[in-house]
């Protein structure tokens, strides 16, 4: 990089980490100038069962997208692009190990097992995306940017402090956020605190290159995943629309957090193929043949030109994942539609776990004066 | 065992029996290890407990309280001291948007028993960041609890009642008053302690009720034994707790005396005073005398430390508003 140059852009200049091409080729293991050696060994079922995680994400985001304009949610936070970069993060994850999300990381939820209608709630309005994240190992959506990579860096030191690291069974964190939130004060006391306390983390950066409206180049002057260098851990870029490297970097880092060897930086180099959310014009700050280039990339396009040339899954396959995709998200249409709205004095519930005679007392209040249109034309 | 301590003292016997109680509760915070604080409230916690409890963070306020909610999701009860009143706000985001709304967001799955130390208020001559009564900043956030204690027993008690609570709980100590001393009984049951969430009458009187917390709750009773020399009765309240406040306290004094004088640092615009006039004069009309007056820091930011003892409320100020309530 020249001196002062940005080295930021549409080409990762000095590469990732891809472990399969856009094409749908495989490559068989890359060596990165750390001299980590990345590679997969999947059977043919968990090769399909990738493509499936991809193409039922897409869907039901699909369907979240339609229920918005609909009228039926509020907003959505669409992942479409970012497929490969969250179910191959997520499916990294082991059993015991906590993931801290944003409010766009429905793949990830979906790779935890968790039934999908969960963060459906907070986009319909009926409550704020409630759910206990101790259960699920999957903390709830958090809006505002960067917060949760603090509260992700806490939890994980806890588990240092519970010594439930230093072996293959121990516990890891992964930590969710974007490229806008590596500007954030929060994202960068998380790097200094992981890294002085040597916390098992590992920091999953999903560069779709925007936040809302802002490119890159209005974040950072160097690659994002240099970044950890200042704070003393590696840094890892992958070809975020590979589910492949996604899923082997970043198990390979969980894997070094839970036996002790401190954090990770994963920048996944993606693209937010829609808009922020559903509120958003994206047509007002980047050009159509950017789009387009980036289609060429699409995350489930390579992943089906794999297992084609492998022979691996044939058309029956494709159209049997499409039709059970289908019948999950028209399951998950019907769910949301039936949704019932809260009851308004339900408003009151959960301010503190022990609660307050003055939020008692509004509660009181609030109800003698709802009682008081009973009966009448109101 | 009641012994005569300090009040910083008193917290320190309050954190360290916290400590002993309960293996989930953690210290951290900027020089609270070694140092022990920079006023020393912590002093020797690390080294009985260790590292690992009394933990030496980085420089960075938000991240005190962002690592201490995931360390409370962990199941750990973090107690966060920040170094003085005037460097909160790094990290006030992470307190109001987090710290206050996890259990509402998560419908109740998710407790974050976090208490917040900060000490608070002016006196001591200290350059500016150093001096302020954020307060009432946090006392408007729904979800967050707010107390503060006037006196070493109050202390000893309160820090580990707020410890022991499931609320995340802002416990504002008055950094002027570290250093006074009182009868505080160590082996007092916590269970049989004073509520926490409860104001209390410090001085009985009959003619006028004053409203203090903190370090203004020695002033007040300065003031009140003065005027006694002058035949008037004052009433004095320590509030303690700022949010919820404990109107019932008050408006049973109010409604007796029929007077209400309102005394805190922070300036007075939307400060405690406002709320608590607002308050009385809805519930108490019929009882009061004269408007609730309110003795506080003026509307500008905290002065330079020679001018400080103009700005702060002091006894003369006081005498003066209780004069004003009568010649109504």
């Amino acid at each position: 990089m020249a001196n002062g140059e940005s080295e930021v852009g549409s080409d990762p200049a000095g590469g990732f980490v891809q472990l399969l091409t856009p094409d749908g080729e495989r490559v068989d293991s890359v060596t990165t100038a750390d001299g980590v050696t990345y590679s997969v060994d999947f059977t043919d079922d968990e090769y399909r069962g990738l493509y499936r995680d991809l193409v039922t994400v897409r869907r039901l985001d699909a369907e979240a997208t339609a229920l918005q304009r609909q009228g039926e949610l509020g907003i959505w936070a669409s992942l479409l692009g970012q497929e490969a970069a969250q179910v191959g993060s997520g499916r990294a994850l082991r059993k015991q190990d906590m993931a801290f999300p944003t409010y766009r990381e429905h793949g990830v939820l979906y790779t935890r097992g968790i039934d999908p209608i969960m963060p459906f709630g907070l986009f319909r309005g009926v409550d704020q995306g409630g759910w206990d994240p101790n259960e699920f190992k999957f903390n709830t959506y958090t809006i505002v940017i960067g917060s949760q990579t603090l509260h992700a860096t806490g939890y994980a030191m806890g588990i240092t402090m519970d010594g439930k690291v230093g072996n293959a069974d121990g516990e890891a964190v992964i930590a969710y956020f974007g490229d806008g939130a590596t500007s954030q004060g929060d994202v960068n006391e998380a790097f200094v605190w992981s890294g002085v306390f040597h916390a098992p983390i590992v920091f999953f950066c999903q560069n779709n290159q925007y936040a809302i409206s802002e490119p890159l180049e209005r974040q950072t002057r160097i690659p994002l995943y240099r970044r950890s260098l200042g704070y003393g851990f590696p840094g890892v870029r992958i070809d975020g629309n590979d589910v492949l490297a996604s899923y082997a970097v970043t198990r390979a880092a969980l894997d070094q957090a839970r036996n002790g060897q401190g954090p990770t930086l994963i920048e996944a180099y993606t693209y937010r193929m829609g808009a922020h959310t559903s509120s958003d014009d994206p047509t007002r700050y980047r050009i159509a043949s950017e789009v387009e280039s980036w289609k060429a990339k699409d995350p489930i396009a390579r992943m089906k030109a794999f297992l084609t040339k492998q022979q691996v899954a044939d058309d029956t396959f494709f159209t049997e994942v499409d039709e059970t995709a289908k019948a999950l998200a028209l399951d998950l249409r019907e769910r949301v539609l039936a949704m019932p709205d809260p009851q308004p004095v339900t408003l009151f519930d959960n301010v503190y776990p022990h609660g307050s005679p003055e939020v008692d007392a509004q509660r009181a209040t609030f109800e003698r004066y709802q009682a008081s249109f009973e009966g009448s034309a109101h | 065992m009641a012994e005569t301590i300090t009040l910083g003292k008193a917290l320190n016997h309050g954190l360290r029996r916290s400590l002993e109680n309960d293996a989930k509760v953690i210290i951290m915070g900027e020089d609270v290890g070694k140092l022990g604080g920079v006023f020393r409230i912590t002093d020797g916690l690390q080294k009985d407990f260790g590292e690992d409890r009394v933990i030496d963070t980085p420089l960075a306020e938000s991240g005190i309280i962002g690592t201490a909610i995931g360390l409370a999701i962990r199941g750990y009860r973090p107690v966060c001291e920040i170094q003085f009143d005037g460097f909160v706000f790094p990290a006030f985001n992470q307190i109001v948007a987090q710290v206050a709304k996890m259990f509402y967001r998560s419908l109740g799955n998710v407790r974050l028993p976090i208490v917040i130390r900060i000490p608070y208020g002016g006196g001591i001559g200290a350059v500016e960041h150093h001096s302020e009564s954020p307060e009432a900043l946090f006392a408007h956030i729904p979800g967050l609890k707010v107390v503060t204690c006037a006196n070493p027993a109050d202390a000893y008690t309160m820090i580990r009642q707020s410890i022991a609570s499931d609320d995340p709980i802002v416990f504002f100590e008055p950094k002027r008053r570290y250093w006074e001393k009182g009868e505080v009984d160590l082996e007092a049951d916590l269970a049989q302690a004073y509520p926490l969430h409860a104001a209390r009458v410090t001085r009985a009187g009959t003619d006028v009720t004053v409203l203090a917390y903190g370090p203004m709750v020695r002033t007040a009773l300065e003031a009140a034994a003065a005027a006694a020399d002058d035949g008037r009765s004052l009433e004095v309240i320590d509030l303690r707790t700022l949010s919820p406040l404990d109107m019932p306290t008050v408006y049973e004094s109010v409604r007796k005396t029929g007077r209400a004088v309102v005394v805190h640092e922070a300036p007075g615009n939307l400060g405690l005073g406002a709320e608590l006039a607002a308050r009385i004069s809805e519930e108490c009309f019929y009882s009061l005398e004269a408007p609730v007056l309110r003795v506080t820091g003026f509307d500008v930011p905290y002065p330079a430390a020679r001018v400080e003892e103009e700005y702060l409320p002091d006894l003369d100020r006081v005498l003066d508003a209780v004069d004003r309530s009568f010649g109504w």
